[in-house]
């Protein structure tokens, strides 16, 4: 597929892919999404605004310039600063990850000056790359820092540097993810009023979308990381009254569907609250809640697409991405989209 | 995983701009007596300091007139607060100063005022509405509360710049509020009177502070619309 590489959120041409229960095809514009949609059915996206999580600075005991990404923190809390990130060496986004210089060794201890911010490194996690830090000061002046400092997480295909507004969706509310949850780009505000016109219901779920990518094979395979959720009562209410009502369950992005998913695998049901997920959802997964997802369009062997593999198997895949191949659909966060309904075997309503 | 606060729970969540003077102090000090979570907005280091130590509100120093400044607002007042029931767009600029006729006002003047005035809160509404329409989906309503003035109903010569840049947001908010009716989410355009305040020694220097409102009865007034506003 193609690369997106500029930052409109909602190009007029956005393509949509639908693949049905029925392992049909259908290519619509992206605008007419509400339109599938029918009565009784709830649209379910992330509402969580994208932190500026790029950092860059340096490592004061080499002096050797470092670019850290902010990756997880325990939970969505204000007063959560204990952040993990990625270190980085030299460099920036324009290098592609997997050819950035390797950087300085990183040691409990060493302090990271970034900005405005000072950074300790508490633990070296089980890769040298992956770092728990301190920050100096309280919650108050290390999101203040990391908004004034901090620059949007982005990758060598969009070259033109990514502003905040270029990276939240319009939905956009509490600051939790550390990449935009991209799938949201799909949605404006009418296209809200176009849903409940049709009958259907719009409710959302924060969750802390994190890195899809380091450039380091062993790092990346470990993605995602644990992502903090918060789920409102609102939506376990709206999850249960389009249950009733014969209505299915849209999840907006693979960040929404695991934090649904991890949850009733918890819970046994939808609860309200927060919680971490760490469910790595594939093709021996059974979904529970989600009956379709509405996703960008990813390639084979990222983990985002790992997770299409519990709607649909993988010759349906497979048949999708030469539809997406031969329709010239782009990819990447600016990219297309794809709706995927749930082909595989009738879930057990457990979580009903 | 813990449960989570009912809607009742936590507490109103307020982000007030141009929070160090006049009524948006006034609005400050109001909500954070009431036990409301707030966060202001005001350009200065100084004042944010002396306002958040007075008040325990979260400061943010930044300009709402500037556009790279809106998503760290926004950024900094949901994390802080833990999502947003209600906004008040209060940060004004007077125009030209003193007031000058419109054929007598520089066009950069008349361009601060719009930035201030109109782009500023259109931006910052804008960046917020997730959170705001979050907090109305919750049943906990969602309100923006756009700070206008006589000056934007009547044409008061030498007001041109302040006048105009106020009809525009009264304009916007009636707009606004009909369009997201359907969100849960309220715009209001408020007219607090001709108040004791910085903005009004500006205007008119010397007037009669006696038969001037006092900001603090205007923003008593606020916070009941505001009140009423919810659900």
């Amino acid at each position: 597929m193609r690369a997106a590489n500029e930052p409109v959120q909602r190009p007029p041409d956005a393509r949509l892919l639908v693949v049905g229960a029925d392992r049909s095809f259908r290519h619509v514009s992206r605008s007419a999404f509400a339109g599938l949609l029918r009565p009784g059915d709830l649209v379910i996206a992330n509402d969580a605004s994208t932190i500026p999580a790029s950092l860059a600075g340096v490592h004061e005991r080499s002096g050797a310039p470092v670019e850290i990404r902010l990756a997880t923190r325990g939970s969505l809390a204000f007063e959560d600063i204990a952040f993990t990130a990625v270190l980085f060496g030299a460099g920036d986004h324009h290098v592609p990850t997997e050819r950035r210089p390797a950087p300085p060794e990183a040691a409990p201890g060493d302090v990271l000056r970034l900005g405005p911010l000072a950074a300790r490194v508490e633990a070296r996690l089980d890769h040298p790359r992956l770092l728990r830090l301190a920050f100096d000061g309280d919650p108050a002046a290390v999101w203040a820092g990391v908004a004034a400092h901090g620059r949007a997480v982005q990758y060598a295909y969009m070259a033109p540097e990514l502003a905040l507004w270029d990276v939240w969706t319009p939905i956009a509310g509490p600051p939790a993810a550390f990449e935009p949850p991209s799938a949201g780009f799909a949605l404006d505000w009418a296209m809200l009023r176009e849903i409940r016109w049709q009958g259907a219901a719009f409710a959302t779920l924060t969750h802390a979308a994190g890195l899809s990518s380091t450039g380091d094979p062993a790092l990346d395979g470990r993605l995602p990381l644990p992502e903090a959720y918060r789920i409102p009562a609102s939506t376990v209410r709206a999850i249960a009254e389009a249950r009733a009502s014969g209505g299915r369950v849209v999840a907006v992005g693979t960040t929404v569907t695991r934090a649904l998913e991890d949850c009733v695998l918890r819970r046994g049901r939808p609860v309200a609250g927060d919680g971490v997920a760490t469910l790595r959802l594939g093709s021996a997964s059974e979904l529970r809640v989600v009956d379709g997802i509405l996703s960008g369009t990813h390639e084979p062997g990222s983990s985002h697409y790992d997770l299409l593999g519990a709607f649909a198997d993988a010759d349906l895949l497979a048949e999708a991405d030469a539809e997406l191949e031969a329709g010239g659909y782009r990819t990447h966060e600016f990219g297309d989209s794809a709706l995927v309904w749930r082909s595989k075997r009738e879930r057990q309503r457990r979580a009903a | 995983m813990s449960t989570h606060n009912e809607a009742s729970a936590t507490p109103l969540r307020v982000a007030i701009t141009g929070g160090t003077s006049g009524l948006g102090l006034a609005l400050v000090r109001a909500y954070a007596r009431q036990g409301a979570r707030v966060a202001f907005v005001a350009r200065t280091a100084e004042g944010v300091a002396r306002t958040a130590a007075e008040t325990g509100a979260v400061g943010i120093v930044a300009d709402v007139a500037k556009k790279d400044d809106i998503h760290r607002i926004a950024l900094q007042a949901s994390a802080a607060l833990g999502g947003l029931d209600v906004l008040v767009n209060n940060a004004s600029d007077l125009g030209p100063v003193p007031l000058a006729l419109l054929a007598d006002t520089d066009c950069e003047d008349l361009e601060r005022a719009l930035a201030t005035n109109l782009m500023g809160p259109f931006r910052l509404t804008k960046a917020l509405l997730g959170a705001l329409a979050a907090s109305a989906r919750e049943g906990r309503g969602g309100v923006v509360v756009n700070i206008i003035s006589d000056a934007a109903l009547t044409p008061y010569e030498t007001w041109g710049a302040y006048g105009a840049s106020k009809a525009a947001l009264s304009h916007l908010s009636h707009i606004w509020d009909a369009e997201l009716t359907g969100e849960g989410v309220r715009v209001l355009a408020v007219d607090p009177g001709d108040m004791d305040t910085p903005l009004h020694e500006l205007a008119i220097p010397g007037a009669d502070r006696a038969s001037l409102k006092r900001p603090e009865a205007s923003a008593a007034e606020i916070v009941a619309a505001i009140a009423e506003a919810r659900p």
